[in-house]
């Protein structure tokens, strides 16, 4: 007990456990939407995306974030506006982007030297190492997107449902699957530094998953998903930093772990 | 008064090179019961699609006078559709989640829901016996509940025409009974009901109007003319037409 109070007094632990906290949350909430619409690739491929669009800052000495944001909310509107049109199926799309900047990324870190433990620390991610500036960045950054799903819930919730028949209601669905597509980007972005760009699909899918497993109602499955996420997440950092072993792939691991466990129970229970 | 209330005139919908409707020209009017029938393929639930502005067409539509690519009180329209696309089932809701949507076009933005609102989905819920079930997961019920829930989805927001497209498919005969039932009482508080039914039943039954399309208009109008008609025995058949006919005899 006194070590984790001591672990929990580290400065650097601590701003990891805000972080994760909004990231998580933002994540958890999100991540429900996108399971219930089968968008649940979409993460990973603007993570991809993301990675590619780094590792072009990094390079030119730009900070990373400032040129991931644009290029990934372009390739997310992208994404949406290739499978609205029937042009290419969803999967298709968010696969071709994802070799895209993947294969950016590693052209760009083979050919420029110096910045590999850089690039590294956001494929595989690092929120011990988030800094005070990315701290704040995360916090508004979770705020608004957070803002922005409870402003739109009732609508979002409605797409999620049945996208037509929102449609029929008189929604604007176009619009609000753009402003979908926005927060979606951000808030793969902002979540790099917690789980990295090769792993950060999971902070979205899986809560919602594991949640969706037990929640009667739709309020249920995003309080149960949260719950899910905070929990991995804070025992994730923590073990992580006991065990010195990475935390983004902690996280995820606790979350796969829960998920199995929940679909055990699920299995048992209704024997 | 004009009591006009949907309006079309000349209308045509192609996919690619398939006429899929053609030279639709009719007015449905406050009060109308109006069964839709046809064969398979004939465009039934792609007329009701183009009314509800989800399919490109040429010609013209008006719904409340008002074109329409400029009508926006979609409150005014109840919509049930096939039951098997009503929704996901992953999706986790209640049954009182699943109805306030129906509240959405009723709501200004930030569409959040007040105590108004949710006592206006109770009594929704009250007026089709089923308020036991608010907080019953949709998952959790029978087919004719879950149809029952649609409904209510479809009427909270206190719609002046209510279009239902094979709404009882999945339903055993019983329930179907019930629920058509449940139809003809809203009618007769005022409702405008239009139905897509494969049941012949279910035209001769509740229906006061028959529309009759296979691509093109085959007959529009009195049920009773119907049942007169060299249409009602081209398609039904001369068996059929004591079945669909004998509650208008």
């Amino acid at each position: 007990m006194n070590n984790l109070i001591t672990i929990l007094q580290y400065q650097f632990v601590e701003r990891a456990i805000i972080a994760g906290f909004f990231l998580g949350l933002v994540c958890a909430v999100l991540g429900v939407f996108l399971v219930l619409r089968k968008m649940s690739l979409i993460g990973d491929g603007l993570a991809h995306i993301s990675f590619g669009a780094i590792a072009i800052g990094i390079a030119f000495g730009i900070y990373p974030l400032f040129v991931a944001i644009p290029l990934v909310i372009i390739a997310s509107l992208i994404i949406y506006t290739l499978t609205r049109n029937n042009i290419i199926e969803g999967d298709a799309i968010i696969g071709i982007l994802a070799s895209f900047g993947l294969a950016i990324g590693v052209i760009i870190s083979s050919i420029t030297t110096g910045f590999n433990i850089d690039i590294f620390s956001y494929l595989f991610g690092n929120i011990l190492a988030i800094n005070q500036q990315e701290l704040i960045f995360a916090i508004i950054g979770s705020i608004t997107i957070l803002s922005i799903i409870i402003l739109f819930y009732q609508e979002f919730v409605a797409i999620s449902f049945n996208a037509e028949q929102a449609k029929i209601s008189g929604l604007p669905v176009s619009r609000l699957d753009i402003i979908f597509s926005i927060i979606t980007a951000l808030t793969v972005i902002m979540s790099i530094k917690l789980a990295g760009a090769l792993l950060v699909s999971a902070l979205l899918i899986l809560p919602a998953s594991s949640s969706l497993q037990v929640s009667k109602s739709f309020q249920q499955t995003i309080i149960f998903a949260i719950m899910i996420a905070l929990i991995s997440i804070i025992f994730g950092i923590i073990i992580s930093f006991i065990g010195n072993i990475p935390t983004g792939a902690t996280i995820v691991t606790i979350n796969i772990i829960l998920f199995f466990t929940i679909i055990l129970f699920k299995y048992l229970i209704k024997r | 008064m004009n009591n006009t209330l949907i309006s079309l005139d000349k209308v045509a919908v192609s996919f690619g090179a398939s006429q899929v409707l053609q030279n639709i020209s009719l007015d449905i009017k406050q009060g109308d019961f109006i069964g839709i029938t046809g064969p398979n393929g004939a465009g039934k639930s792609t007329l009701i699609r183009t009314l509800l502005n989800l399919n490109p067409y040429t010609g013209s539509i008006k719904l409340w006078d008002t074109p329409l690519s400029d009508f926006h009180h979609w409150n005014y329209i109840g919509y049930v559709p096939q039951s098997l696309t009503q929704y996901s089932r992953q999706f986790p809701a209640t049954v009182e989640e699943i109805v306030s949507l129906g509240l959405i076009s009723t709501l200004s933005w930030p569409r959040i829901l007040n105590q108004e609102n949710i006592n206006h989905i109770y009594d929704t819920l009250k007026s089709l016996n089923i308020q036991d079930l608010a907080k019953t997961s949709i998952h959790d019920l029978s087919g004719g509940q879950r149809q029952r829930v649609w409904l209510a989805k479809a009427l909270v927001s206190k719609p002046k025409v209510l279009i239902l497209d094979e709404p009882t498919n999945a339903l055993d005969p019983e329930i179907r009974n019930t629920f058509y039932e449940q139809i003809s009482k809203l009618h007769k508080q005022g409702l405008t009901i239009l139905l897509i039914t494969h049941d012949t039943n279910d035209i001769g039954n509740y229906a006061e109007k028959i529309l009759l399309i296979d691509t093109n208009i085959i007959f529009w109008g009195d049920f009773n003319e119907f049942c007169k008609s060299d249409s009602m025995s081209h398609y039904f058949g001369e068996g059929s037409k004591h079945i669909i006919c004998h509650q208008h005899e």
